[in-house]
């Protein structure tokens, strides 16, 4: 039993692992300490881990995609350090296939996904005059099941061993015959697990999309960033089930000796990476379309005009969604498909560069003959347009398949990738985040630290990742874990960039504590002249959101209610308002999933079985609560509106 | 028992305000249900023939006993269209009879399908054999299971009309089961050709 545990079921033997694990163990603690010594754990369970409120679950899956962030960047820096110089012995072989593993897996599933929907969760609701999201128990399971995914992903480094073939997961690599080891189980399990989640996010936000839009406002009014959440869940809706699928195959292959993908029994390997990437493709458009809502909105926000070409954004982004889906074997061209087929998705591949173009010029447009407002949301946005445009434009040589036997599997695709993730949606998450920071908060985040954590972060970006691009076309392959001699200045340099980089994330970090202490208060509602339905609600917005719903004209609709001083409290028009009740079964459902997953990750039948069970009774007690919510009484909503706006003039 | 603004006519499912939204919803998880069994689909005819050293299917495949499933799963989705017709007609009797019947069926298909995976595997061919193996029982199993999961399912919307009578609640629960239902017997159809027609013939 004790050796069990000793030598299975806890990594044992790295000094790292050691300090990772007395460091959860800490944390552990200390969370534990400060909640039980404030006495915070009814207000915690009351207030956020039984929520169903789409702005407190939209501030809930930011902080976990800040705290993953922190985690794939951990493992960046160790990447980086060990790439530093030649015959480094940081991290062995094994330990670097880890890390890499995780931090792809961590940065794409657990960190830009959570961050996208997070930030779907704030703005989408409020920007289009609803009083929350179509299900609100969903949003809230969806929540915890992307949550307790991440959980599950995240121990499998101190509990089992982290898997190591890649966040790609490829066969024959991850498949039983090369990964006995539990390892790859993690992957997995956790992936199905949040899958669920996010599959649920999209019927729920293309359902409110659908039917919850204030009176007036007709598809082609709606705000661009709701257009981009549009877009982004029907992507989702038609792409994760392909991973579903996929995951359930290999598992079936790991743990009930299928032969899906195996070489044993006529399996096919190719076979994954077809199903792999034909999710894997149009989940990056998921994680980028978003991102360009965001910019969007900053833009024309900050440079004080309209949005420049809204209809041809709209069709770009519909465009782009359709081409997603028939691109997916560019990520193999050196599987050895034929020329016939390689050039049809060569083709299908540069095609997607018109679209994004179109996106590049409007925006360049709408800042044409502005004037421009550079507060940090604008500066993030300004920096987006060129770096971005560089991961573009090396995406359409990778894109040319007779090049890119060339380019395959070498540096020149990780900056390539890099550009585009990070100064696409990671640059948009920043700048989404400092934008709507004031209506989730009641305060802006300084502005001068913000400033300083984005020179770090962009110059530090650059840094790192250009010189990748030479690197790759001097032929060092990626995850790779150790470097030829002639390969040292560029990586020392590159690692140089990855420090700065860090720093520029810490201080955004600081910042948020920093402006929660010392940044003035914000009162109007408003913080950044908007245009769009949200910054019509007061500060802190109450929890129904509207207390009247203003008909809408066109696609800036609070920029018309300014000009004409109408506001979202009409007082002859007050009815009571129906809310849905809190519920704590999302947590304790999705709890329970996590426990049945790590049963299966071990193959431990004995706990698996009665997770699933634990599943089936809780839609059972789901299916008869019959709790129809509550309605908030029209003097209640007179006191909230008259306390925030009163304080407002 | 509902405070929603109730509408006074129109079908019983549609009339407060969160009935159309999670009748559109469910239209949608169908559409993502869809993409799952295409993706199944795909994989089975991706791995069509590859047995290996197993059995291949057409020495097992016999056509009594998929249009014997077939047809119990069709009537049971026609015994599910009247079912919803006397919900129409606000027969609550009406209603709960021909639900039972539907579950009736669906028991019965579910009967039929365990036997034959058992069978197979007798003969040899278990979802461990071969490629084609592994696709063909993941593809069917998965129907199976979404069937399973159907009638438990019912069975508990069954239990709610009885004791709390058709509401528009329950209207809306059960006309929601109808669309699951309906879903299967679609599914069913394509692996009735894709897999028993085509391979008993190749």
């Amino acid at each position: 039993m004790w050796d069990f545990i000793w030598n299975d079921f806890l990594v044992t033997g790295e000094p790292i692992i050691y300090g990772a694990m007395a460091s959860i163990v800490l944390a552990t603690v200390g969370i534990v300490f400060v909640l039980t010594y404030f006495k915070l754990w009814k207000w915690l369970w009351d207030e956020y881990l039984t929520t169903v409120d789409h702005k407190k679950i939209g501030i809930m899956y930011i902080i976990a995609a800040l705290a993953m962030l922190f985690r794939g960047g951990v493992d960046a820096l160790m990447m980086r350090t060990q790439l530093a110089l030649p015959n480094m012995n940081f991290l062995n072989s094994v330990h670097y296939n880890e890390i890499f593993t995780t931090h792809g897996t961590v940065m794409i599933l657990f960190m830009a996904m959570p961050f996208i929907i997070g930030l779907m969760n704030v703005a989408v609701p409020l920007q289009i005059g609803a009083r929350d999201v179509a299900f609100p128990f969903l949003n809230a399971f969806s929540f915890w099941t992307f949550f307790f995914g991440a959980m599950l992903f995240n121990i499998s480094f101190v509990i089992g061993g982290s898997p190591s073939a890649g966040w790609t997961s490829y066969v024959p690599m991850a498949g039983p015959e090369l990964s006995p080891e539990i390892n790859q189980n993690y992957y997995l399990l956790a992936l199905q697990l949040s899958g669920i989640g996010t599959l649920a996010t999209g019927i729920n936000f293309l359902v409110t999309i659908l039917r919850m839009r204030a009176p007036g406002m007709t598809l082609m009014k709606m705000p661009i960033f709701t257009w981009s959440a549009l877009i982004t869940s029907i992507i989702i809706i038609f792409a994760f089930p392909i991973l579903t699928i996929a995951l359930a195959l290999m598992t079936l292959d790991r743990i009930f000796s299928t032969h899906f993908f195996t070489l044993a029994g006529e399996g096919m390997p190719m076979m994954w990476a077809n199903l792999f990437w034909l999710w894997g493709h149009p989940e990056v458009y998921i994680v980028i379309l978003p991102a360009f809502g965001v910019f969007s909105e900053v833009i024309s926000t900050f440079a004080r005009k309209q949005l420049f070409g809204y209809k041809a954004m709209v069709y770009a982004m519909c465009v782009i969604a359709g081409l997603s889906f028939i691109v997916w074997v560019h990520h193999f061209f050196t599987m050895g498909a034929g020329a016939g087929v390689n050039s049809l998705f060569s083709i299908t591949t540069m095609l997607i560069a018109v679209p994004t173009g179109i996106k590049i010029f409007n925006w360049l447009g709408t800042m044409y003959k502005g004037r421009i407002r550079f507060n940090v949301p604008m500066l993030w946005a300004l920096a987006f347009i060129p770096n971005f445009t560089i991961g573009g434009v090396t995406g359409v040589m990778l894109g040319m398949a007779s090049a890119d036997y060339q380019y395959h599997n070498t540096y020149f695709l990780i900056a390539h990738f890099h550009y585009v993730l990070i100064a696409g949606t990671l640059f948009g998450m920043f700048a989404g985040l400092t934008y709507w920071y004031p209506k989730m908060f009641g305060h802006k985040m300084n502005e001068k630290l913000g400033k300083i954590s984005f020179w770090f972060t962009v110059i530090g970006f650059n840094i790192t990742f250009l010189p990748q691009f030479f690197l790759g076309l001097m032929g060092m392959p990626r995850r790779t874990y150790t470097i030829e001699p002639e390969w040292m200045p560029l990586n020392l340099l590159s690692t140089t960039g990855a420090f700065i980089l860090a720093a520029g994330f810490v201080i955004f970090t600081f910042n948020i504590y920093y402006s929660a202490r010392y940044e003035p208060r914000e009162k109007t509602g408003d913080a950044w002249d908007g245009r769009s339905l949200e910054w019509a609600t007061t500060t802190p917005v109450p929890h129904y959101n509207f207390a009247t719903i203003p008909y809408v004209n066109s696609h800036e609709a609070y920029w018309d209610m300014k000009e004409t001083g109408a506001t979202t409290y009409d007082e002859s028009k007050l009815e009571p308002i129906h809310m849905p009740s809190y519920k704590g079964l999302p947590i304790i459902m999705s709890a329970i999933m996590f426990v049945a997953s790590f049963g299966l990750v071990w193959h431990w039948f004995w706990l698996a079985i009665p997770g699933l069970l634990g599943i089936i009774i809780c839609m059972v007690i789901r299916s008869f609560d019959f709790d129809e919510g509550y309605h908030v009484p029209i003097d209640e909503i007179k006191r909230t509106e008259e306390q925030a706006r009163g304080r407002k003039e | 028992m509902s405070e929603h603004a109730e509408l006074k006519t129109g079908p019983l499912e549609y009339r407060r305000e969160d009935g159309p939204l999670t009748i559109l919803g469910f239209w949608i998880f169908l559409a993502a249900e869809v993409v799952l069994f295409s993706t199944l689909f795909a994989t089975y005819a991706v791995l069509f023939g590859r047995y290996g050293d197993a059995t291949p299917a057409h020495e097992l495949f016999e056509m009594p006993m998929a249009l014997t499933m077939t047809f119990l799963l069709l009537v049971s989705s026609f015994t599910c269209g009247i079912a919803v017709h006397m919900m129409r007609k606000e027969s609550l009797k009406g209603l709960v009879i021909w639900l039972i019947i539907t579950l009736a069926l669906g028991l019965g298909f579910l009967g039929f399908e365990i036997y034959e995976f058992v069978h197979y595997v007798h003969e040899g061919a278990t979802i461990q054999s071969s490629a084609f193996w592994s696709a063909f029982f993941t593809l069917t199993g998965t129907h199976g299971l979404h069937v399973t999961l159907g009638v438990f399912w019912c069975t508990a919307i069954i239990i709610q009309l009885i004791r709390f009578g058709l509401t528009p609640v329950i209207a809306r629960k059960t006309f929601v089961i109808g669309l699951y239902w309906h879903f299967l017997d679609v599914v069913w159809i394509f692996i009735f050709t894709a897999v028993y027609l085509i391979g008993m013939v190749v």
